[in-house]
């Protein structure tokens, strides 16, 4: 029951696209995550709707729905817009495009609220002393806030990170050949379902695993400064 | 947007709707009906006890929803003895499948959850059960599970929008959830937008309402540690 009957590689394959498309879908959500924390904490009313807005809203859908919409959505207004500006043959939306952006976008939402929380965790004092040494926004932001903040938001990232790996099994409904779909594949040749998907658990279990731990060690590396209570 | 191709296909959707809400909340309930003495004996039992529990807890936290079900919609039917075996007739059923997989992933999380908060239980209660002469299992019951249900009701409202959003997975293996109507409405008439977006907007209704009812639990169950002054109604004099 336990050989894979010369599938393993195949497997493999797609165990690289499932990381291949986290890592991308985790660039997304921490690009999102960081403009909606800051938008979350800023002066202007009209930014802290939008984000309200934005975490809002992704909350109430399911993952699965999301991706849906904008692997089929996004397939129509392409191929609407498309012949607008002259290009009239039929445009496939790329799986992987609509994968990786939607599970960013989902993730960009949790990333937020993690952000938001890092952020105010760090002290006003320190920013003003920045300011008052006349350092430029941005100066602030790179120097003072984000070295400091990365402590506070490893936890939360770290559990974002984990859903998320967990999140991409969802590409394989859209067509993509990550591992999930590698196995299903497998599994309709051998008629050997449960073993394929056993393997598929088991990969899992072991990048998250594998997470786990390097999580832990990028939480005490970045706490060296702090006294362990 | 052609609000037509949604008025006529409304039976669907709430079709939908009626399998999502039993899905959701037959797997919640046994979940949480399973993940109470789990929890007990994760925080208490020695450790022959607690390492199978353990094991399930770890398992079902640490691969996606997806692959649980396709392991018991597909996977079961593998064995010669589960397909001659009493639950084949169960195990062959879709609807059976799903939630099965969902009342023990939820199950999963929730003991992890309650778990937690148990653990959270400060020891002066404990050491002042025990100094009352309470068993271990009136304490339970009247001490620690209490107040750890207090403590482990924000934690659980996520758990409970999670199976509410991981419930659309039903719809990959056939059955008509919300999602499952967006999927039949979209392949009937190639309209992603108004389908999915039905959708959406049922699934929002459903989680606003949770989040509402559970705001409504919490002030219920924490009124004792509210600030005084929310839980007076300000009387004031009539301004002339």
């Amino acid at each position: 029951m336990f050989s894979l009957q010369g599938y393993g590689p195949s497997i493999l394959e797609g165990t690289y696209l499932t990381l291949e498309i986290s890592f991308v879908s985790l660039f997304v959500a921490m690009l999102l995550g960081i403009c909606g924390a800051l938008a979350k904490l800023s002066g202007s009313p009209v930014l802290r709707a939008i984000a309200k807005l934005y975490t809002t809203v992704i909350r109430g859908i399911p993952d699965l729905v999301m991706m849906l919409l904008v692997f089929f959505g996004g397939q129509v207004i392409v191929n609407k817009v498309g012949p607008l500006f002259g290009y009239n043959e039929y445009i496939d939306i790329n799986p992987f495009v609509a994968g990786a952006s939607t599970i960013g976008f989902i993730f960009g939402a949790y990333m937020t609220e993690t952000f938001r929380g890092a952020i105010l965790a760090v002290g006003r004092g320190q920013l003003e002393a920045g300011y008052a040494y006349g350092m430029t926004g941005l100066q602030v932001f790179s120097r003072i806030l984000l070295p400091q903040m990365v402590r506070h938001a490893i936890p939360g990232f770290g559990n974002n990170w984990l859903v998320l790996i967990k999140t991409t099994a969802l590409v394989s409904i859209i067509g993509l050949d990550d591992m999930v779909r590698k196995a299903a594949m497998a599994a309709g040749a051998t008629r050997m379902p449960f073993t394929f998907y056993v393997a598929v658990a088991i990969n899992y279990l072991l990048i998250t695993t594998v997470s786990i731990y390097l999580l832990k060690y990028l939480e005490t590396r970045y706490s060296v400064g702090v006294r362990r209570e | 947007m052609d609000f037509a191709i949604i008025a006529s296909n409304i039976d669907i959707y709430l079709e939908g709707l009626k399998n999502t809400l039993i899905l959701v909340s037959i797997s919640l309930i046994f979940g949480l009906v399973m993940a109470i003495p789990l929890a007990v004996l994760r925080t208490s039992g020695n450790l022959y006890v607690q390492a199978p529990i353990r094991a399930f807890v770890y398992f079902f936290r640490g691969t996606p929803l997806l692959v649980q079900m396709f392991l018991v919609y597909y996977g079961f039917g593998q064995f010669e003895a589960m397909r001659e075996s009493v639950l084949w007739p169960l195990f062959r059923e879709a609807y059976f499948c799903a939630l099965f997989t969902f009342a023990l992933n939820t199950c999963a999380y929730t003991t992890e959850i309650i778990r937690g908060s148990i653990v959270a239980t400060p020891h002066g209660e404990i050491e002042a059960a025990r100094a009352a002469g309470m068993s271990t299992f009136l304490m339970l019951r009247r001490i620690v599970l209490p107040s750890a249900f207090r403590r482990a009701l924000p934690a659980y409202s996520n758990e409970i929008i999670f199976m509410l959003h991981g419930s659309s997975l039903a719809s990959v293996i056939t059955i008509i959830d919300i999602t499952g109507a967006a999927r039949i409405v979209n392949s009937r008439y190639y309209s992603p937008w108004e389908a999915f977006l039905t959708a959406a907007v049922f699934y929002m209704a459903i989680t606003f309402t949770i989040v509402f009812f559970v705001r409504k639990l919490e002030k219920l169950w924490q009124r004792h540690l509210m600030p005084l002054e929310q839980l007076d109604t300000k009387i004031e004099a009539p301004s002339i």
